[in-house]
């Protein structure tokens, strides 16, 4: 029962954000994103109602939702890392600090957490090479990164963190 | 109309149409797989590549959608041509290492595999030309299948990789698919048909009993058209 009446939340709520835009099938970008807030990720249910109230068929949906990396389709963790590994952070340390948050928080890059607190996940360059190695946390921007601030990064977000020297 | 020269041959063309279409009506053969009369050229194969000359200046043009000008020379057998047209095939054969077609059109012109084109395992027989897609969408008016992901990771499916409700099983994308990447298969009574990973239950003739369509097509047809089921369910041969 709870199922049906979620799933009918979700259409009530992807209604609302569709018609911000005037059901205007030309913003499905947009409308995409917005719906990716409002649940942190694309469920099925949601696209489906996109498809239908915008009146545009599911399988072109699906291309756009899966064609940018932006989307996801499935749920994403509370917490976002997003580790640059373009060529300046790469030299200056940044698989170091890949295999760490790796073997802390046990994810490979582009996956989340079982219990949904972390994304992790790694990007090509975020165009502020200078402040390299950079990790996001959550949409900041955190510069000269090391594997111990790191540490302390995801000792901050919750996480129990193990190290050589507690 | 517009004249222009193709292989040394002056032709005639009408204002806004192809050097692929011009060149077919003229006998002159051009290579293509993923050119299709009726649907939206994608222009995806690059196998229809020929070379231009305008004025002092040559240069490499996709046939398929290029638009025919004036006074136009075209090379579809030049050596640069040729050049293009082995490298596409080398790569569309690395691509998909089992296609028969593709082979074919391959040892047509002594091309080979190469070895420094490592052979995909994972696309199939796919070569991404969307005709599949734009049959589905401009001519069945369905939609019911598209691409999905980008770059290496693209493929042709139907939404969420699962069993389409739009579907109804007519097999046009099969039909239209240069290189057979599309399996449909039908039982041996013919009274199903796969494609997709949807099985459909087909519709026996009311006069000769053949299993000719499915169900969930007909009725379609009916809907769109108008015309009675009753009437749909006789094959078009007993009609």
């Amino acid at each position: 029962m709870s199922e049906v009446n979620s799933v009918e939340k979700m259409e009530l709520k992807v209604k609302d954000i569709i018609q911000k835009y005037g059901s205007d099938r030309g913003f499905v970008v947009p409308i995409l994103q917005d719906v990716q807030k409002e649940f942190n990720y694309l469920p099925k249910e949601a696209l489906n109602a996109v498809s239908s109230h915008l009146d545009v068929a599911i399988s072109r949906i699906f291309e756009v939702a899966t064609f940018y990396k932006a989307f996801s389709l499935t749920p994403r963790g509370r917490h976002q890392l997003s580790l640059c590994v373009g060529t300046a952070c790469y030299v200056r340390g940044a698989p170091l600090i890949e295999s760490n948050i790796e073997r802390v928080l046990d994810l490979r890059p582009g996956k989340t957490s079982p219990d949904l607190e972390f994304s992790f996940d790694t990007v090509n360059c975020l165009g502020s090479c200078a402040l390299g190695p950079i990790l996001v946390v959550d949409g900041e921007y955190q510069g000269q990164m090391t594997v111990s601030k790191t540490n302390k990064v995801l000792k901050k977000l919750g996480k129990k963190v193990k190290t050589d020297e507690n | 109309m517009v004249n222009l020269t193709i292989d040394k041959k002056k032709v005639q063309a009408e204002e806004g149409s192809t050097i692929l279409k011009a060149a077919q009506s003229n006998g002159i053969e051009i290579p293509t797989l993923c050119y299709h009369d009726e649907l939206t050229t994608s222009g995806a194969c690059r196998l229809c590549s020929v070379e231009i000359k305008k004025g002092e200046r040559t240069r490499i043009v996709t046939s398929c959608i290029y638009q025919v000008e004036k006074g136009l020379i075209v090379n579809t057998q030049s050596e640069r041509v040729m050049n293009v047209r082995r490298l596409v095939l080398q790569l569309l054969m690395a691509r998909c290492p089992e296609s028969e077609i593709i082979r074919e059109l391959a040892e047509k012109v002594g091309v080979k595999p190469q070895p420094r084109f490592k052979p995909d395992e994972d696309k199939g027989e796919c070569i991404l030309c969307r005709q599949c897609v734009e049959v589905c969408e401009e001519v069945v008016e369905v939609s019911a299948i598209g691409f999905s992901y980008r770059g290496a990771d693209k493929a042709v499916g139907t939404p969420f990789v699962e069993p389409s409700r739009a579907c109804i099983g007519c097999g046009a994308c099969a039909y239209v698919c240069p290189t057979g990447h599309i399996k449909m298969e039908e039982s041996d009574s013919g009274k199903e048909r796969v494609i997709w990973d949807k099985t459909f239950k087909m519709v026996a003739c009311k006069v000769c009993g053949r299993y000719f369509a499915p169900q969930e097509q007909l009725e379609y047809i009916g809907k769109k058209t108008g015309v009675p089921l009753s009437k749909l369910y006789t094959c078009v041969n007993c009609r």
